[in-house]
Parts: structure tokens; sequence; C-alpha cells
């Protein structure tokens, strides 16, 4: 559920559980998004410096 | 036949006495599905749950899961937060043990509900004053993060890891595993104290009931604890129950010691709190809600005091005194005998607030209120097992699982094999060299 929800109220409850949910959600999804940026750049240098003579 | 797949430097049975390994479990794998299947087009009308037992054996099967599986998150805490080194030699098991555990329990979640269709009602339209929404926020989270875990032991199959893609991501992956790790731990403390806390706010049925701090019923903080004590058996357990199947010595006997020495400290510690919590249940909760501690135990075929004195004394008492014992825990049958106590302990303690708690009649014109599973139960219950004994079967034969399996079970190895441990020892300098650390 988000703020924009028809449903949402902005009470304690709804922050803490949703605020929580967003929170671990995002610190997976910021993981991730760096570990497969990370790995398109290492895979790119590593076919660069194979292709060099 | 499929030896190109296999870890480097170690050797597996046959093909075929692996595939006939796979059929058993995968009838029986079958069997549950029938159950499901049933389950999932007839409706509940397939379970002997009712009005008394609105929770059930899935329910149960669910909570034992997710407690065994808390080998996955306190063992990562342990190794990735607290840095103790020598558990990175079990770590990847117990992640894949925690892996079959918490898709056990979603699986057994998305038959219980009934119309699987509807499970993100509880994301979108989200009950924020009930545990149990915590739980499906924290558990289907935690799910991620095992996934993520298990991904990069997927990444170093033989040939995956050939791919640069692959050899990378799973590199990468390693590299920033401690804050994957740290946010499973945190999910895990409250998933699993929730699951707890459920039972602990019934103010209604006096079984369960316990006093709070806070908004948190003591049952909230003796959940998380006991999953962290008693998980880490679970994974001892399937770690001694592979190395029996397999012939082998898969991890040295340090790291089994040290782990058991934790787990052994943690039960030691909760089943002082839990005593302390069943004394003051005995003594003060239940009596000023007007009952006495027998009326729970007493008039009924199964619940006798007998099981309040297994789930303490036999398989909580027991299991600790031998696991914080220096000499019973450094020899291998004792410390067998108290991990799996351990296991069935926590098991018992999940049943009895599940099961138990339904059983006991609230008012006074009631009786106690017998459950038996249904076969479609039974065999949705089972199903997990199966799934588990298929992807640990699968996992053991081209992952590399077990670290330490190439050193203590030393084979000549192959001369296209000694090429490929040359070239990624290269890789692994080269990587060094650049100033990036080497894969975990």
């Amino acid at each position: 559920m988000f703020p924009f929800s028809f449903e949402w109220i902005w009470d304690m409850g709804h922050m803490v559980f949703h605020g929580g949910l967003w929170y671990a959600l995002s610190i997976l999804g910021i993981g991730m998004t760096y570990c497969i940026i990370k790995t398109i750049i290492d895979t790119a240098r590593d076919s660069e410096s194979d292709s060099r003579p | 036949m499929d030896s190109a797949l296999w870890p480097i430097g170690v050797k597996r049975c046959h093909i075929s006495k692996f595939l006939m390994g796979l059929s058993i479990a995968g009838v029986v794998l079958l069997w549950g599905v029938v159950g499901l299947i049933l389950c999932w087009v007839k409706g509940l009308n397939q379970t002997h749950m009712n009005d008394y037992y609105g929770f059930a054996l899935w329910i149960w099967a669910d909570l034992a899961v997710i407690a065994l599986g808390g080998g996955a998150f306190f063992t990562g805490l342990l190794r990735y937060i607290f840095g103790i080194r020598e558990l990175k030699n079990i770590i990847n098991y117990a992640v894949l043990i925690g892996f079959i555990c918490y898709s056990s329990a979603l699986l057994i979640l998305a038959i219980d509900v009934g119309q699987p269709l509807r499970s993100w009602f509880i994301f979108w339209h989200a009950n924020v004053h009930s545990m149990l929404t915590e739980v499906a926020f924290c558990l289907s989270c935690y799910f991620g993060v095992l996934t993520i875990e298990y991904i990069p032991l997927i990444l170093e199959n033989r040939q995956l890891n050939k791919v640069p893609f692959a050899h990378h991501l799973a590199h990468n992956m390693h590299h920033i595993m401690a804050v994957f790790a740290a946010t499973g731990a945190f999910l895990s403390f409250f998933h699993q104290g929730s699951l707890g806390g459920v039972a602990g706010v019934l103010f209604g049925r006096p079984f369960a009931y316990r006093e709070h701090i806070l908004i948190w019923p003591y049952t909230f903080f003796l959940f998380t604890w006991s999953a962290a004590a008693y998980g880490p058996c679970f994974t001892l357990l399937i770690t001694w129950l592979t190395e029996k199947i397999s012939g082998k010595q898969l991890v040295k006997e340090n790291v089994k010691q040290l782990l058991a020495k934790i787990s052994g400290w943690m039960i030691f510690t909760y089943i002082i709190a839990k005593i302390a919590d069943t004394v003051y249940w005995a003594l003060v909760t239940a009596p000023s809600k007007g009952f006495t501690l027998m009326d729970f135990y007493s008039n009924n075929p199964i619940y006798g005091i007998w099981i309040l004195i297994v789930e303490i004394g036999v398989c909580g008492v027991v299991p600790a005194w031998i696991l914080v014992t220096p000499r019973l825990r450094a020899n291998p049958k004792t410390r067998l005998i108290a991990i799996i106590l351990g296991v069935i302990g926590v098991c018992l303690n999940r049943w009895v607030m599940v099961l138990q708690v339904m059983a006991v009649p609230v008012l006074s014109f009631d009786t106690w209120a017998m459950y038996y599973p249904s076969w479609q139960e039974v065999a949705t219950t089972i199903l997990p097992v199966a799934y588990g004994v298929i992807l640990i079967l699968i996992s053991y034969r081209y992952l590399p699982i077990f670290p330490q399996e190439v050193e203590l079970n030393p084979i000549e190895p192959s001369p296209s094999e000694t090429v490929e441990a040359m070239n990624d020892a290269a890789a692994e300098d080269a990587m060094v060299s650049n100033g990036e650390p080497a894969t975990a």
C-alpha cells in the first residue's frame, strides 16, 4: 500500500509497518542494483582488456 | 556423464544412483502435489480444520520450518556481522537449508490461504493492527534475502562461473553480502518474534496469553531466541545426514563444534528464560484469568503434563547441558543426541503454541477439542520435505556448497580440472592485485 492509495491513513501503524517494508525492500533493491551495475562495468572492462593486442 | 558440472576436485555418485534418489523424492513430491491440487480445486473442506482449528497442521509446519530455518539468519549474523571466520565453511549450507525452509513455509501458506491468487491483498490492503501482517512482510522480504544469498552459489557452478557476467556477479554479491545478512537478521528478528507474538496476545486463550513488554508479549522474544538457538542444531543435523548419505566428511570438526557451542549457549540462556516465563505464567498469569496449571494438562487423551516436561526438560535442559559441556560436545554421539533433541524441542514448542492453544477449553461448558489431520494435510506437509531433499541433492551435486570438501576428501584431479583450477587461481590473483578482494 502506498500513501496515495485510498485506504492509506497517516497514522503510526501505517507509517511503521509500511515504512519498515519499504526500508527493507529499498536496501535489497539498491544492493542488487549496485551489484548488477558493477558487474556490467567489470564485465565490460574484462572484455576490453581481452580485446587489447 | 555430467561430471563437467561437478565442483572442481570432488567426486559424486553415478548419475543413475542420483536419478534414483531424485525419483524416490519425486514420488513423495507428486503425492503432495495431488493433495495440493485437491485443496486448491475443492477448497479447504479437504482438511480437518474446523471452527476450533482455524490454525492446524499447516501452521504448525510453517512455524516449525521457520524456526528450523533460523540457522540461516543466525549463522549469517555470526559470519558477516560478528566476523566469525570459521563459519564460512558451513554458511553456504545454512543458507541452502534456510532457503528450503522459507520457500516451504511460503508454499504451505499458499495452500492455507485457500485463494493464493489473492495473496497480494496482504500487501495492498494491509491490516496494520495484525502481527501476521508483519510476519507476511518480513517473511516475503527475508525469502528475497535468502534468494539473494543463494544466487551466488548457483553462479559458482563450474560451468556457469566461466561466463564472465556470472563470475563477476557472484563476486560482487559476495562483496556486499554483509548488507544483505544484516537486513536478513533485522527481518528475521521481527517475523520470528511476531509469530510468537500472535499466540502471546490472545487474551481470550489463557494457555497462550503472556504478559507484555510495551506491545510485545514475552512469547515474541522467546520465539526469536529459540529460532536463533535451535536453528543451528537443524543445520548441524542436516550436515550430519548429508555426510552419512554421501559417506564423506564435508565440514571440519572444529567448525561443527563451534556452531554446536554457540547453539548450546543460546539454548542454555533460552531455556532459563523459558522456565522463568513458564513459572510466572503458571503462578501469576493463568490464575489471574481463573485457571490453574493442571487445567491445561488434564482430562484429555493427548496433552498431559508430560508434554511440558519433554519440551522444557528433555528437549531443552538436556541438549543445553550436553552442548555447553566441552567433553560431551566433543563426542560426536552425544552431540548428535543433543541436536536431535533440540530439533524435536523447537518443533514441540511450536506444536504446543499452535495446536494445544486451540485444544484447551476456554469456556466452562466447553470440552477439549482434538484434531487429526486429513491425508491431504499430511501429504501437503510432507511435500516440502521431498522438495527440500531434491534441492539438496541437486545443489550438493553441482554447487560448491562445502568449501572444505576438497581438502577433507582429496582425489587425483583430472588434467582438465588441473588446468581449470590453475586458471581460477590466476583470475583470483589478478583480482587481488587489482585491489579487489577475493571471493569469500
